[in-house]
Order: structure tokens, then sequence, then C-alpha cells
């Protein structure tokens, strides 16, 4: 047989490729370079393309549906400016380590260079701010590059990788390649199984602390929903604190004993102290991030540390740890527990007690404190009234970004991964609610909310369109404050109270927004009717818009000013005056 | 801590967007390049050596050998300046242009540093000197003084010694 009569096009090579690495879902926008790909779409039905609004929201979209799934999200866009649309998502997803194939149209390869009608650097752009990329330039190559674009995406420490596809090589025949398997790629090999040795020698430190804490972030999402389990049967093994970055949220009970709530420049005060105060810490797949860390030179000076890994250039990056061990969460805590039980160590009970009761001390501080009062609804009330009503039923929560990020972080309390979605590395405004749309077509009987603030909120608003399109019962939970709180709160503490563009003039009416899309709208004011509020949010099965109109000027406390240290926590409003801020923080962002 | 010279060879997939990974990623960290090379050196597995000399704290530069390694088409990752003693060599092409005492001395130099003459005319010579960056620095330095009109240098390839590759 030619190749021409069993070949396929690239476009259905490529469908069939994506088919064979198990994806369902793509979350796209058409354009010229990419009918090629959106006709094989309409010829088949496996593969369901969701429409989003704008091309951002396609990745954000992808990073919903995989973080919650722990799947890679699939995203198909055009040339051009649907590719500089993606950028943004590309970024957030490489911050937040989120595994991501995004299919970009290109030109055709012959008018590469040319300034041709819709041609950008693709590939040139989205280097800084992916895994990995490639240019597929013949049609023979294609559908291996798909199944190694899958392969990089979702091994190792995930992240995102483009595939950018030249109009000519989508038309082109070949032969189709089914993926190899297991994958052997030909330099990418992350180490995912530890080093005995370390294990053993980690297991020796941790057998040995008095004050021992462990650190615990997104890399165990990562890892998969084992690791979660192993980490809370090795955390109960030693009967040790533990405290959870914003990323690594819900892979510890926070329900539990044993959990201090979540650690860094708006955690709590028992977190960072037992952080400041430990004598060994147990990091597990975080990344001494700043705002984790503040000031360096001050950052938990008296402890030795453990870092667990999968990505040695994580390891030393910021903070020079005692012991390095390289590998997938998920191996390391299953090799810990192995040794620990082999071992039987004798830990310092005494020492333990002691530790406890300082932490305990510090937890009467009660740190997340706010007084409701009958007329204003504080945003901590509105989150504590919403996780009450929401506890008990398979939920999914999203945020954008801002003071009403942090509250969520602080208030509504996760047991398990992959049910809590936030942009933390980028801080990217606009994340949550495409985020929430992804989460909702991956969970399509879950209840999906989206913490959002109203500036944030504006910033994707047109995907309002997309959940009335697929009919999507996404709830977006806006805590109104009327300012870029966040913003807000920066100016009032460090700028003099010099309210700088923060204040969010002209908001629409959110009630008539939602009605204009065919969503439902609600608001609430008073905070005696939020309860009412929001029942009524989780019995319509429609996309709902809440405005939740919340004390315009709260700050979020407790927090760890930029380049402050631990112990320099503010930990409410008449805090500020004794601690000024340094110049050497106020360069800090 | 203070920042140290290293001579990190990489061996890399030598496709398309190889080098400006390789730049991008110091010039986005804010890592420093004093020289680098690249060529092809194995056209059967399709690979290129890259040799890259950076300044850094120690820190630092553990931190950038970890970035290379991570990028994905890079095969190996060695410090020549930490694994054990290894040979460095540049080449360069120095052109001097002189007549008269400067033209004999600047011939005379050559002999004494091993340059060769590649291209010579009644007014000018080009040489050719290879050696250590140190060495063809005093050459250049020297020339100076003799007429020197044009510099091009390869920047420095390495190798350790012994019998072990990369
Ligand atoms: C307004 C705002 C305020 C913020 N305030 C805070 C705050 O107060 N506290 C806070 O914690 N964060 C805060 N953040 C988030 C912060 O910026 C970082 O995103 C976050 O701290 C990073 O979390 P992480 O260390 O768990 O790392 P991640 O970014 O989740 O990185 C995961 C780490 O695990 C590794 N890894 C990946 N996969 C595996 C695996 N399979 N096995 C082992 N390791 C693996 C990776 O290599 C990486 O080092 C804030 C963000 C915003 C936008
Ligand atoms: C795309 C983007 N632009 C700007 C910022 C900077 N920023 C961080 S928080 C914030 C204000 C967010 O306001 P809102 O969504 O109302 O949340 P609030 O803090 O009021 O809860 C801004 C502007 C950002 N994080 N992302
Ligand atoms: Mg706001």
């Amino acid at each position: 047989m030619k190749p021409e009569e069993s070949a396929t096009t690239g476009a259905d090579l490529l469908v069939k490729a994506l088919i064979d690495e198990e994806v369902e879902v793509v979350f796209g926008y058409p354009g010229g370079a990419v009918l090629p790909i959106y006709d094989s779409l309409f010829k088949q039905n496996r593969l369901r393309h969701i429409l989003v609004r704008h091309e951002q929201a396609a990745v954000h979209a992808a990073e919903g549906y995989a973080r919650s799934t722990g799947k890679v999200g699939v995203v198909l866009v055009t040339s051009g400016p649907g590719a500089t649309n993606a950028v943004t998502g590309l970024t957030d997803a490489l911050m937040d380590s989120v595994p991501i194939v995004c299919l970009t149209g290109q030109v055709p390869t012959h008018l590469i260079g040319n300034d041709a009608f819709q041609e950008a650097d693709t590939t040139g752009i989205t280097r800084p701010c992916t895994k990995h990329n490639y240019l597929v330039k013949a049609v023979g190559d294609l559908a291996r590059v798909v199944h190694e674009a899958f392969y990089v995406a979702r091994s190792g420490r995930p992240g995102p990788v483009v595939i950018d596809l030249p109009k000519d090589v989508l038309m082109n025949k070949h032969d189709y390649v089914a993926p190899k398997k297991p994958v052997q790629h030909k330099s990418y090999r992350p180490q995912v199984k530890p080093d005995p040795k370390k294990v053993e020698e980690a297991i020796e430190l941790i057998a040995g602390a008095k004050r021992p804490i462990f650190y615990a972030g997104g890399g165990i999402v990562n890892a998969g929903p084992k690791a979660s389990k192993l980490l809370t049967q090795f955390v109960h093994m030693t009967g040790y604190p533990i405290t959870n970055t914003l990323m690594g949220l819900g892979t510890f009970p926070a329900s539990d004993k044993q959990f201090l709530g979540m650690l860094g420049m708006h955690g709590t005060y028992e977190a960072n102290l037992a952080m400041y105060h430990c004598d060994v810490m147990i990091n597990i797949g975080a990344r001494f991030d700043d705002r984790i860390t503040g000031k360096l030179t001050e950052f938990s000076p008296k402890s030795k540390k453990i870092h667990v890994d999968i990505d040695p250039s994580s390891i030393n990056k910021n903070v020079r740890v005692d012991l390095a061990v390289v590998g997938d969460a998920g191996h390391v805590l299953e090799e810990m527990i192995r040794v620990w039980k082999a071992r039987q160590p004798k830990v310092d009970h005494k020492a333990l007690k002691a530790w406890w009761a300082e932490i305990d001390k510090w937890r009467e501080r009660n740190c997340l404190a706010y007084k409701q009062d009958k007329e204003t609804i504080k945003p901590q009330y509105a989150l504590e009234r919403l996780y009450h009503h929401i506890k008990d039923r398979d939920h999914y929560i999203t945020t954008e970004v801002g003071q009403h990020q942090m509250w969520a972080a602080q208030f509504l309390k996760f047991e398990q991964p992959n049910r809590w979605m936030t942009s933390g590395g980028l801080g990217t405004m606009g994340y949550g609610f495409p985020s929430a749309m992804g989460v909702q077509i991956a969970h399509p009987d879950a209840l999906v909310i989206d913490v959002a603030g109203e500036a944030s909120i504006m910033m994707n608003i047109q995907e309002l369109s997309t959940v009335a399109q697929y009919r999507l019962p996404v709830k977006i939970f806006i805590l109104n404050n009327q300012y870029m709180g966040m913003v807000r709160q920066w100016q009032e503490l460090l700028h003099g109270g010099r309210y700088s563009e923060s204040y969010m003039e002209s908001l629409p009416d959110f009630v008539k927004l939602a009605e204009a899309f065919g969503a439902v709208g609600l608001r609430c004011h008073e905070p005696d009717k939020l309860d009412d509020t929001i029942q009524q949010m989780i019995a319509i099965k429609k996309p709902v818009v809440v405005d939740v109109l919340v004390d315009k000027t709260e700050n979020c406390f407790p927090m760890i000013p930029s380049g402050a240290a631990h112990y320099d926590m503010l930990l409410g409003p008449d805090d500020r005056a004794a601690k000024p801020v340094s110049e050497e923080g106020m360069v800090l962002v | 801590m203070i920042a140290s010279s290293h001579t990190i060879s990489v061996l890399v997939d030598n496709e398309p967007g190889i080098l400006a990974r390789v730049v991008g990623l110091f010039s986005g960290r804010g890592y420093n390049i004093e020289s680098l090379t690249v060529a092809e050196t194995d056209a059967k597995e399709n690979l290129s050596r890259i040799t890259i000399v950076t300044a850094g704290t120690p820190m630092v530069i553990e931190q950038i050998k970890a970035q290379l390694d991570r990028l994905v088409p890079v095969h190996k990752v060695r410090d020549l300046t930490v694994e054990g003693p290894h040979i460095e060599r540049e080449l360069a092409l120095v052109k001097v242009k002189s007549s008269g005492d400067k033209r004999v001395e600047a011939l005379r130099l050559a002999d004494v540093f091993r340059a060769k003459v590649i291209d010579a005319k009644m007014d000018s010579f080009v040489f050719e000197v290879t050696g250590n960056s140190d060495k063809v620095q005093t050459f250049i330095g020297l020339m100076e003084g003799l007429g020197l009109v044009d510099v091009g240098r390869t920047g420095i390839v390495a190798m350790s010694r012994g019998g072990d590759a990369l």
C-alpha cells in the first residue's frame, strides 16, 4: 500500500493520538489555522470540545479539569492571537505545576518567518512559560510528538507543554503511529524512586526531633491521592504537627487535631511560629516560596531541614537544606513508612508533649478571630456560613486572587486533595471562574463554587456564556467589597492609606449581568439573610452568581508583611503601627 | 559566599531552539554567561555539546546545573570545574596591521605563542592561536601595541582528563 492510500491527514492523526492518550475533553476556540482540526473533531464523537469565550479561559478550564482529576488538561487554540491569549494560562500552569497539553495552530511551514497573517513566534513566546514546547514541521513526526508531549506534561514535576501545528502539517497525510508503552524518553527521565540511604537518614532525623513540623505542599497533590493518604498515615504514626501551603491544602485533613492550618504570609500564628521554632522541618513537595519564608535570614534559623521533591532544581533554591530526598512524594512516603515501621523508633515523647503544649498556647491566640455585627457581612463570616452549608456535600472550590482567596484558604476546610483549585504561584485574577468550569465538566454532579472578588471576576466574566451553553451549574460566590481589597490592604498598611486606583468604580449589577447570560443572580447584604441565600444558591441547578456585599474595609490577617520574619506577624488592625515595614521589605512584591 | 567561575559541559539533542532554550534560561534567571560554545558532536545520535563558562556562588552554580538538567532535550550536565582535572582550549583569529619593526615583532611573538600565520599580506597578518583563555588573552594583549585591528574568539571548549566520556 502506498502511504497516500492508507494514510490519514495530520488533523485526523492528531485526534486519533488524543484519543489514544485517553483524552475526553478539549477546551478550545477555533480560527483559520486550526480549521482542519475542527473538521476532524466534527467527524467523530469520542472527544468532547468545550467552546470557551477567551483562550486564557481555555487554559484555566483545562487547569481546573487537570487539578481536580489528576489527568492532563487539553487546550486547542488558533495561531497568532489564539496562542498569545493562552500565554497567561500557560504561565499559570507552569508556576503551579499543572499538566497541560496546549495545541496551537500555526501558519503553513513555508510562510513561517514571513509575518504572515496571524503568525506569531509561538514556540519563541512560550519557551519560558512551558515545561517544553514543540514545532511540528513534518506530519510524520506528529503522532510521536503528541505522545511525547503527554508524557512530558504528566511525568516528573508536571507542567504545560505546547505543540505548535502549522496548517500544512495538519493537512498532509501519513500513517498513524500508536504510542509506545511504557514511554522511554531519550533524555527526560525524572527520578521517581528515592535513594534508600537518604530515606534512612531522613527517618533518623525525624525520629530524633524534639520540636518537629511537617510542611507539605502542592507536590503531594501532584503525586496523586494515594500520596495524601500516605502523608496522613505517616503524620499520624509520628504524632507530629503539620502545616500546609496554599497549594497543599487538602493533602492532610483540615479537621485533624495535628493540623495547624496554612502557613506563610496569611497563614496561622501557630503554623508560622512552629516553623520558626522547630528543630526538624520535614518539607514534602513544597518549594520554600517567598510567601512562606518571609525574610530568608530569619527563616526557621534553628532547624535541620529535610526536603522531599521530585525536581532537583527546587532543592537549595531559596533555602539551604540539610538533607535532600529526590523522588516522588508518594514513593518517598511509602519508603518512610516502611522504614519507620521496621525501626520502631523511640520518639522523645516528653519533648513532643512540651512542643504540643507550646503550640496549643499559640493556638489559643485564635488568630483568625473576627467580629461579626448585625449590620454588615464580614467576608470571613460569609465563608464560614458557606462551609457550613457545603461541608456534607460533594464539593469543589476554586478562587480568584485577592483577599477573598486568602479568606477561603483560612475559613474553608479541605479534607481531601484535588478539591481546591487556586492560582498560587502566578496569582492570576480571572483564574477561578474558568477553572470552575473545567472542574464541573470533570465532575458534572458535584457542587462547584468559585469564591470570587468583584474585581477578579470581571477578568473572565465572558465565560458566563460558556456555562450557559453547556448548562454548567457553576456557582460564583462574589465577596463584593467594592475594592481590589488586597491592593487596598497594602495601600492602607504600606502606602499611607493612599488608595490609588483600587476602588472599583462602575461595577455592573451582577444580578442583572447573570440574567443577561441566562444564569441566576442573587444578592445579599444582611447577615441574617446570608444562610437563606446560600441555601438558595445550592438548590438552583443552574449557573448562579451570588453578589454578597461584604464589609468594604476588612483586612486579611494574620499578615507577615513582605520581607518580615515569622515572628513579626500582624494579627489584627491594632497591630500595625508598632511594626513599620523596612525599606528592604517595601521593594518586595 | 564568593562567586567562582565554573566550566559546564552539556550534552543536548541537536534540535531547533535548543540554544535559545539554554540561553533563555540564563537570561531569564539572571545568570551570567562568560563563554558559550556549541556544535554538533555526534551526527549519528544527533547530539550537540554545549560548553558554558559561568560564574556564581555555590548555591547559584547548583541551581544552574539543576535548571539545565531539567530542560527536556538535555541528556547530561557535567561541572568540569568540580569533577576533577580537565583541559580547556580556545581558538582565536587575530588580525594585525603594521609594518617595519612592529610587523617583525608581531611575527616573533606569534612564534613564541605558537600562533600560526594563516593569512599574510604586505601590511597585515592573520594569526591563529590556540590555548587556554589566559594564553589567548595574553597574546591578544601583546598584539594591541603592534597594530591589532580585529579579533575573533571561539569561546571555550573543555574536556575532562583521563579516559571517561561525558
Ligand atoms: C495573594 C496571594 C497570597 C498568598 N499567600 C500565601 C500564604 O500565605 N501561604 C502560602 O502557603 N501560599 C501563599 N500563596 C501561594 C504562593 O505564592 C505559592 O504558590 C505557594 O506557597 C507554593 O506552594 P508549594 O510550596 O506547595 O509549591 P507548589 O507550587 O505546589 O510546588 C510544588 C513543589 O512540589 C514539587 N513536586 C511536584 N510534583 C511532585 C511529586 N510528585 N513528588 C514530590 N514533589 C513534587 C515541585 O517540584 C515543587 O517544588 C499566595 C498566593 C497569592 C496569589
Ligand atoms: C491579572 C492580575 N492583575 C493584577 C493583579 C494584582 N492584584 C492582586 S489582588 C488584586 C485585587 C483583587 O480584587 P478582588 O478580586 O475584588 O478581590 P479582593 O482582594 O477584594 O477580595 C489585584 C489587582 C493580579 N493578581 N492579577
Ligand atoms: Mg474586591
